[in-house]
């Protein structure tokens, strides 16, 4: 029994899941929401570097290499606001983000 | 093949599992350290695969920087966290639907799947090309093919930096600092008052 592409593209599935169910789950923590969607890019990379190996071809950990960059974009960004908005209302609750309301 | 099989498999019930525990655990510190724990062993995945050079990064760039800022951010915020876990289950049944819903479907496109006639010959776990190692056959794409998508990478994380440094810095009042111009200009006329005293009596 050897491991082919289908293991590793369903690890993936399973980890994107967990990452859309945990943003369900914790509607009201953004900490745990910014956690939830870098498990999902943790997915797409998965399933990028097993298509790029598995096809003998290296473009796709090129791309996993871009989405990398831009999770740590998006990480640092989205924490910062985090802080900012914390240090302005003192809360961090999903359902008090509504000052840009019309 | 079969430790390779036998690693396989520990190694992603430990990432779904820590994947799992992100979620759901009572303290976000946990939860980033199950973070931590998933980026390690989805790097032992990728070192099973034959692509090091993508499981090194992951592991500099994800546990050394990103878990940790998340880490710090976490503990730095003083927020009551059970507070937040409120309504925690009331989400669970629709989220739970749309979350089995997605994982069927995905496990179908992967059950019912196929290469294509063009590149069902190359199916063949192939790390890397022409006997060269993964990080060395990455940079001879990375800087060649793709030079100008790995600037423009260079460019997104420069504008992430100076972003996150422009939103959270502050300027605060009263906070002492050396002024050197200041201290060079300062004129004695101003600065000292020469009184004549006379003996005996004080000021």
């Amino acid at each position: 029994m050897t491991i082919g592409l289908e293991n590793y593209l369903i690890v993936a599935a399973i980890l994107f899941t967990l990452g859309i169910f945990g943003i369900f789950l914790n509607r009201k923590n953004v900490i745990i929401i910014l956690m939830s969607i870098e498990l999902m890019l943790l997915a797409v990379n998965i399933n990028l570097v097993a298509f790029s190996v598995f096809l003998g071809n290296l473009i796709g950990q090129v791309f996993a290499l871009f989405v990398l960059t831009v999770a740590a974009g998006e990480a640092a960004i989205g924490l910062a606001i985090l802080v900012i908005y914390f240090r302005n209302r003192g809360t961090i609750a999903v359902e008090d983000i509504s000052q840009m309301k019309g | 093949m079969i430790l390779q099989t036998i690693t396989f498999y520990l190694f992603a019930a430990i990432t779904i599992a820590a994947g799992f525990m992100v979620i759901a655990a009572r303290n976000p510190v946990h939860s980033v350290l199950y973070l931590i724990l998933a980026f390690f062993t989805s790097a032992g995945l990728f070192v099973l695969i034959g692509a090091e050079f993508i499981a090194m990064i992951l592991v500099i760039v994800y546990v050394g920087a990103v878990a940790v800022l998340f880490l710090f951010v976490v503990m730095m915020l003083d927020i009551n966290f059970t507070e937040l876990r409120q309504g925690f289950l009331q989400y669970l049944p629709i989220g739970g639907l749309i979350g089995l819903a997605l994982l069927i479907e995905l496990i179908m496109v992967v059950g019912v799947w196929q290469f294509g006639p063009e590149v069902a010959g190359h199916a063949i776990p192939q790390a890397t090309t022409n006997g060269m190692t993964n990080t060395e056959a990455l940079g001879n794409i990375i800087y060649t093919q793709y030079v100008y998508a790995f600037q423009a990478a260079g460019v997104i994380l420069l504008i992430a930096m100076i972003g996150a440094i422009v939103l959270t810095h502050r300027t605060r009042p009263g906070v002492k600092k050396q002024r050197i111009s200041s201290q060079v200009y300062r004129d004695p006329k101003t600065t000292i008052e020469v009184k004549k005293i006379k003996p005996g009596q004080g000021i």
